[in-house]
Parts: C-alpha cells; sequence; structure tokens
C-alpha cells in the first residue's frame, strides 16, 4: 500500500506540492489528472528519489516503508518503479545490457539469484513478444534514436521485466498511436494482482477506457482537489477542471 | 646523455618533466617477477626491467632479437632512446602471412630507481596481418623508455593494443613511429590506467594512397596521475583516413592532455581526418589540456576536429537507480559507454575482453 500524508516538496524557493493527500491499497488503480504544472511530474519524482526536491513537510511509504529516507535504487528494490514522462537516452549502454543490469541489482538487493545472459533474453524476447515490439529493440542502446512513443514503449517493457510492486506511470500514454495505447494498456493490465498497484498519471479519458481506474484523483496546485470513481474522468472530459483549483 | 626536453619546446607545453629530471636512475638489474603476468594463451613476449626473458617468453619464430639502428631522430626522447638502448625485439611478417595475435609485455619491479630504453622493430610485409597486444606493468620507481619503429608494406594490417598499467611511481614515455603503404591499416588503441607520469607520442606517416589508421586511446586517470597523448599524422598520398578518437576521465587531481597534429601535403587530396576528444572531469580540480593542430597544403580535403568537456549527466544517473542500479555501478555503466567509442578498432575478441577487464579492474581499484 502505497501512503502519502500531507506531502509538501518545493523545488528552490518555489513550493509544488502543498499538502497532498493519496493512499492506493494494494491491488487497486488509481488515475491521477490535474493541469499542466499542478505537480503531477513533480510527485512522481518525489517518490522515486530524483534530487532536485525539497520535501518540506508530511510522509511518504511503501508497505510501511519510508520512501522519503531510502535511496532510488533502494525504492526500486523495494518495488517502485516510475515509467518517466520523458524517457532517457543512454547513449553507449545497450538496451538488453541496461535492463538485464536493473533486473539483476533488483534480484541481488532482494537476496534472489542472478539471471544470466540467456536466461534473460529468455525473458525479455517473451515480453517483448508480448508486448508487440520489435525485436532490435534490446539490441540498440537505451532509447537513443527512439521515436517519442517508442521510448514510452521501452519504460512499459522495463516494467513488464521488472515486474514492480507499484507503478507509476507518467503520461505514459501521451505521444502513443491507438495501437501502441492498447498494448501498453494491456501491459499494464497484465501486472494486475492483489499485491500489485499503479498510479496512472494521465491527461486523456482515452487511457482510461483500457485502463479502468478504481479511483480518479485531480492534482491541482499541488494538492488533490477531486477523488471520485472512474465517471469523474468522463466529467473532466467534458468541462476540464475550471472551478476545481478553488475547492 | 641528450638533455630531457622542457616546457620551452613546444611539443612539451603541457608536460614537466622536472619530476623525472630530479632522479638518478641506477642500471637496470634483473628482478623476480612478483605479480602474475597476464597469460591470454598467445604466444607471449616478456621483458623484465628491459631486458628479453626467454624462460617467461614462447616468441613464435618471426620475432628476432634487438638490432642497434642509426638513429637520426630530432626527438629528444627518442635520441636518449638510441643512446641508451640495450634491448628489443624484430618482428619480421612475410608478404601474404596472418601472423595472428601476439603478447608483448614489459614487466618493471625496481627495488632502487631504475631506467630502460626499449627498441622495438616491426615490419609487416606486403598484405600480412598481425595483432600486437602490449602491456606494461610493474612496480616501483622506474623510467620506461620504449621507441617502437613500424613499417607496413602494401596492404599490411596492424593491430596494435596497448595497456599502460605502469607502477603509481613510474614514468613512462614511448614514441611510436609508423610508416603506412598504400591500402596498409594500422590500427591502435592504447588505455592509459597506470603511470605518474606518462605520454605516448605517434608520428604515423600515410605514404600511399587509401592506407589508414586510427590513433585511438583512453586515459582514465585518478590522484595526481598525469598522461599525455600526442600525435603527427602525416597524410602523404591522396585518399588516405586518419581517425583519432582519444577520451579522459579525470578524478581528483589528475590531468590529461592531447596534442594532435595532422598535416596534410599538397599530393593528399581526399584526405579524410578525423579528430574527437573527449574528457570527463569527476572532480573540480581535474585538467584537460587539448591542442589540435590542422596543416592543410591540399585543397580537397575533409578534416574534422570536435571537443567536448563535461560530467555525468545527474538526470541519467537518476535513470539508472531509479530502475535498481546502485549509484557507484550506474556511473562506471556510463563511464564505459563514453569509452565504448575509443575502443572501436579493437576488433581481436580477445584484445577487446582483455582492455574491458583492465577498465573493470581500474574501476573497482578506486
Ligand atoms: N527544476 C525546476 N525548477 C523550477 N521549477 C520547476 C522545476 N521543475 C518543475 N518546476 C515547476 O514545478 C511545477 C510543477 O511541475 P510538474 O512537472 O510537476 O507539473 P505536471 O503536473 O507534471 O505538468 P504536466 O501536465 O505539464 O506534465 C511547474 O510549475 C514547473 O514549472
Ligand atoms: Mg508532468
Amino acid at each position: 500500500m502505497l501512503d502519502i500524508n500531507n506531502l509538501t516538496a518545493k523545488i528552490g524557493d518555489k513550493e509544488i506540492l502543498r499538502g497532498v493527500n493519496l493512499t492506493v491499497p494494494d491491488g487497486e488503480i488509481h488515475a491521477i489528472m490535474g493541469p499542466n504544472g499542478a505537480g503531477k511530474s513533480t510527485l512522481s519524482y518525489v517518490l522515486s528519489g530524483r534530487e532536485g526536491y525539497e520535501v518540506t513537510g508530511g510522509s511518504a511509504t511503501y508497505n510501511g516503508q519510508d520512501l522519503l529516507a531510502m535511496e532510488p535504487e533502494q525504492r526500486a528494490a523495494a518495488g517502485v518503479f516510475l515509467a518517466f514522462q520523458y524517457p532517457v537516452e543512454l547513449p553507449g549502454v545497450g538496451n538488453a545490457n541496461f535492463i538485464r543490469t536493473a533486473l539483476n541489482s533488483i534480484r541481488r538487493a532482494r537476496g534472489e539469484a542472478e539471471l544470466d545472459a540467456v536466461a534473460f533474453l529468455k525473458l525479455a524476447r517473451a515480453a517483448i513478444k508480448n508486448l508487440s515490439m520489435p525485436d532490435d529493440m534490446l539490441k540498440r542502446n537505451v532509447n537513443v534514436g527512439f521515436s517519442g512513443g517508442e521510448k514510452k514503449r521501452n519504460e512499459v517493457l522495463q516494467m513488464a521485466l521488472l515486474n514492480p510492486g507499484l507503478a507509476i506511470l507518467d503520461e505514459t500514454d501521451s505521444g502513443l498511436d491507438i495501437d501502441a495505447l492498447k498494448i501498453v494498456a494491456d501491459g499494464v493490465n497484465a501486472l494486475r494482482s492483489p499485491t500489485f498497484s499503479a498510479l496512472v498519471i494521465t491527461h486523456y479519458q482515452r487511457l482510461l477506457d483500457h485502463i479502468v481506474p478504481d479511483y480518479v484523483h485531480v492534482l491541482a496546485a499541488g494538492r488533490i482537489v477531486r477523488s471520485g470513481g472512474p465517471e469523474l474522468a468522463l466529467e473532466l472530459e467534458a468541462h476540464g477542471y475550471a472551478g476545481l483549483e478553488a475547492a | 646523455m641528450t638533455a630531457l626536453p622542457t616546457r620551452k619546446l613546444e611539443a612539451w607545453r603541457y608536460t614537466e618533466l622536472k619530476s623525472l629530471a630530479a632522479i638518478s636512475f641506477a642500471e637496470p638489474k634483473p628482478a623476480k617477477i612478483s605479480a602474475p603476468l597476464p597469460d591470454l594463451g598467445l604466444p607471449r613476449i616478456v621483458f623484465v626491467n628491459g631486458s628479453f626473458n626467454a624462460a617467461l617468453s614462447n616468441a613464435p619464430d618471426f620475432v628476432g632479437p634487438f638490432a642497434k639502428v642509426l638513429d637520426d631522430s630530432a626527438l629528444p626522447l627518442v635520441q636518449i632512446n638510441a643512446a641508451n638502448a640495450q634491448d628489443g625485439i624484430t618482428i619480421d611478417i612475410p608478404a601474404g602471412i596472418d601472423a595472428g595475435a601476439i603478447m608483448l609485455i614489459s614487466y618493471a619491479n625496481a627495488a632502487e630507481p631504475i631506467a630502460f630504453h626499449p627498441r622495438h622493430r616491426i615490419v609487416l610485409g606486403t598484405n600480412a596481418t598481425l595483432t600486437i597486444i602490449e602491456v606494461a606493468l610493474g612496480q616501483g620507481v622506474y623510467w620506461h623508455n620504449p621507441v617502437t619503429d613500424i613499417t607496413l608494406q602494401e596492404g599490411a594490417t596492424l593491430g596494435h593494443y596497448r595497456l599502460q598499467d605502469e607502477s603509481a611511481e613510474a614514468f613512462h614515455l614511448a614514441t611510436i613511429r609508423a610508416d603506412i603503404a598504400e591500402k596498409a591499416a594500422y590500427e591502435s588503441f592504447s588505455l592509459v590506467v597506470g603511470g605518474k607520469l606518462s605520454r605516448a607520442e605517434f608520428h604515423t606517416n600515410l605514404n600511399g594512397p587509401n592506407a589508414s589508421t586510427h590513433l585511438n586511446a583512453a586515459q582514465l586517470l585518478r590522484g595526481r596521475q598525469h598522461a599525455d597523448f600526442t600525435s603527427v599524422v602525416g597524410h602523404k598520398a591522396p585518399n588516405c583516413a586518419s581517425r583519432q578518437t582519444v577520451k579522459s576521465v579525470l578524478f581528483d587531481h589528475a590531468r590529461g592532455v592531447f596534442q594532435g597534429r595532422i598535416e596534410v601535403a599538397q599530393i593528399a587530396q581526399k584526405t579524410d581526418g578525423y579528430q574527437m576528444n573527449q574528457a570527463l572531469l569527476l572532480s573540480p580540480h581535474a585538467e584537460i589540456d587539448i591542442k589540435p593542430e590542422l596543416e592543410i597544403f591540399a585543397d580537397d580535403v575533409k578534416c574534422s576536429h570536435g571537443a567536448t568537456i563535461g560530467a555525468l549527466d545527474p538526470e541519467q544517473i537518476f535513470y539508472l537507480r531509479s530502475r535498481g542500479i546502485p549509484e557507484d555501478q550506474a556511473r562506471a555503466m556510463l563511464i564505459r559507454a563514453f569509452l565504448t567509442e575509443a575502443l572501436e578498432p579493437v576488433t581481436h575478441e580477445a584484445a577487446r575482453t582483455f582492455l574491458e577487464d583492465a577498465i573493470e579492474t581500474w574501476w573497482a581499484r578506486k
């Protein structure tokens, strides 16, 4: 379970998160919507441990562990995965080597046996096939020369292979064509289990047709200003965010 | 003895040899081997304190003994070498022969400061090929001043992969001169991880049409290590290509130098000359000096020089860490990625694995 309590955070002097309260029980998928600049990416970065943010108050725990006291790699080992809004290019680093190193780091941190190259490739090829991705994605350098949509799919491939307990998807749907959107949604739905939960950040109702959330929250100006069922997304689609920030 | 060059010489502006000049060196004596020597299952030629060691070597037939030659070079270090050289090897590969790969190892074990000046001569006949994996390592205070002369006849290919892993107190000043005939290729890569002060100086002439060379290097330095890569490439015939990718990774107070000069003669039309120098400065005290020079007398040439100086990208480090990869390993991965392009000429698989392992070992040493 992810439990965020009155979380406040600054970048420099600028207060971005202004008291976020959010609980995502195991087995549930929650969507976060909200206007540009509301703090959605900031929230996902703070949860995954990026530098440059000063947490000024509140707490964030995952399965009772204090996320904010952990290094980014420790959070990953604990099961947290962030699909980046803007995935990072790594020239000179092969994608297969990258994902295998990540998987084995997590396995090592959990006291599990590491996978050799052959065993990993078998797993990776199966995952690639499931996600209808081209095989050469594994051979290329991480995200280098990938199209916008390919970068997002590569995030989903990593997610599928690292098999997280908590996935935070930051606008993984933007830039995807209609078929890719279904593939990505299938990738998330395939992970659904009583021990998996997800925070799905999106601007579009469209994605939520495929990944049906248990709850939808609206983040505006650094706070959750409204929560509701899947129908809230439809309402937002029709009326926009006008009037919500004041709530 | 010829005097050591000083910084008054343009070619020595960035490398100061005062600390070398201050030491009085004794004649080298035979010494014990107190570290395992690399063994790739290849024929091996081993020098200990500058002398050929038959017991440790299994040299193929094409390797002959040192032959003293007259040398009227104007280079001070080559003059010093010529006056003091006592040993070295001569390699002669007949035309058309693929001689495989050999290792050439220099091991030093200096109980007191010693200096040695090996002189090697390598000749590849028409269309002959050879791979040399050259390793310099040792213990104690010493000055290793090797000169290697290479002649590649038409269509010959030499892969020359060097690992400079000398002791932390050692001086390593190597000069490599290569004459490359039509369609011949001199493919070199130098990995510099050792030595207190080192320099590799290449003088390469592309003498016939379609000759080519890679003069690549990676300098990985810590503490107060100083490493200098200096090259002079003469394009003396049309349609030749020279490519130099030199990468430096500098921690602490380390200092790297790149001086690269490309001379294109009037006849050398369609010259393709490329220099890329990139440095990762991983401490505010690290320093890199880059001096490219182009001297072009032909009009139809393509010569480029690029340089970048930077640090590791925190976004990239965070991306790797967010996937569970510990910070130290994330940095190592990015440094390895940074070096990839420089290793390109190393096409010999065992040599490549050997050099990649040396990079890993260097990283783990800190
Ligand atoms: N490094 C930074 N320095 C200064 N301000 C920043 C920095 N990073 C983000 N911000 C600001 O913080 C606010 C929240 O940004 P964030 O990226 O979290 O928004 P978002 O909700 O994800 O928006 P979008 O829907 O456009 O992705 C914005 O006003 C943004 O300009
Ligand atoms: Mg965002």
